[in-house]
């Protein structure tokens, strides 16, 4: 097994990253939008926002990791797409980065804008370095209104690899999920 | 002797060139500019203890008369989105639909309508706008006093708590059952206009 990517497909740690990401997000979606709604008596009021930006912190370091691995790593060749899909694709791709990172800053700011740090986990914390009273309602409607543009793009980037995969017949989607060459 | 004499002199010109100011209402800001006022609140959490928050942003004026303090009048206009719990993401709670709603009620508002003074302390009834409500509020009110500042200004100070119910004003939101009230501390200075 490859753990780098190669010309022909992607090693196992883009793999892993991938679709572990891709799960924690659709949880994370989840947890916040749950949460959210949470009543001052729910056992989970607490828990479930501790939870959630403890992951948070741990996805961002990820999301870091991420980006590092795939400049410094070969790219599969994708040049038997077309241009235009060849073009969409990596605006898809970076734009979800950027998105997520943004997203991630935003969650980091509501939680520490007001000088309190946040505890991942109990294992480390993250300290306030900016504080601004009052921003934090700015910040929790942008990262709300990323939440939902990021689930959006992925059923786009989702109906993209599935059109890859069941009306092209090709590799796309394949290579992403059990490495290999392309057909 | 002499800061006596000087009052006498003073109060003499005063009554002298018709300048009394005892009879005349004056017109006074309250000085959130320089922080001499604070609007606080509290309430119970879980019944357990009490929270306190406050309002960062608010602006009012009154007018005064220390010989027919029963004229006073009051106006204060409130930021409801500068609320102030020391907990940021409280506060967005409490700006959150689930409480002052701030996006669509962007402040809340008090006027005076009667003021029921016994001595240096007065009942001041009045219309508080809160969450698009508005409603009858009663504040007990002391003044606590008045005179020349050493920069050249002439302020009055009073402090006052009122009690609202929560659900009066269309929060509907559990707290539990002790945190259906909030007692709410004003503590307000004005300068002279």
């Amino acid at each position: 097994m490859d753990v780098k990517n190669t010309t022909d497909s992607y090693g196992f740690v883009a793999r892993f990253l991938h679709w572990f990401m891709a799960l924690a997000i659709v949880a994370m979606f989840a947890l916040g939008w749950w949460m959210a709604g949470l009543d001052l008596y729910n056992p989970w009021y607490k828990q479930a926002p501790y939870l959630h930006e403890s992951f948070g912190v741990l996805l961002m370091i990820m999301l870091l990791g991420r980006v590092l691995w795939r400049v410094a790593n070969t790219q599969p060749d994708d040049s038997y797409l077309q241009s235009l899909e060849q073009r969409l694709s990596r605006l898809m791709h970076w734009g979800l980065y950027a998105l997520l990172a943004i997203l991630m800053i935003c969650g980091y700011l509501i939680s520490t804008l007001d000088g309190r740090s946040i505890d991942v986990l109990g294992l480390f914390s993250i300290p306030s370095i900016y504080q601004q009273k009052g921003l934090e309602e700015t910040f929790g409607l942008v990262h709300e209104i990323l939440a939902y543009a990021i689930i959006g793009l992925s059923l786009l980037h989702t109906a993209a690899a599935l059109k890859h995969h069941f009306i092209d017949r090709d590799a796309t989607l394949i290579r992403m999920w059990r490495g290999g060459s392309r057909k | 002797m002499k800061t006596k004499l000087k009052y006498f002199t003073a109060a003499t010109a005063m009554t002298i060139f018709g300048l009394s100011g005892a009879a005349q209402a004056a017109d006074y800001v309250i000085d959130t500019k320089g922080a001499h006022a604070s609007i606080t609140f509290r309430i119970h959490h879980l019944g357990y203890s009490l929270l306190t928050g406050r309002f960062d942003k608010f602006n009012g004026t009154f007018s005064f008369d220390e010989a027919a303090p029963a004229d006073t009048k009051i106006k204060v206009e409130i930021d409801t989105a500068s609320v102030n719990t020391n907990l940021g993401k409280r506060d967005n709670h409490i700006r959150s639909g689930d409480f002052l709603n701030v996006s669509k009620y962007p402040t809340a508002s008090f006027e005076s309508t009667s003021v029921d003074v016994t001595g240096t302390s007065a009942v001041v009834h009045g219309k508080l706008t809160l969450h698009g409500v508005t409603k009858e509020i009663t504040i007990n009110a002391d003044h606590i006093g008045g005179g020349k500042d050493p920069w050249g200004g002439f302020r009055q100070g009073f402090t006052g708590t009122t009690k609202i119910t929560l659900a009066d004003f269309g929060i509907k939101y559990n707290l539990g059952l002790k945190a259906k009230e909030m007692e709410l501390m004003l503590n307000i200075e004005g300068i002279r206009q």
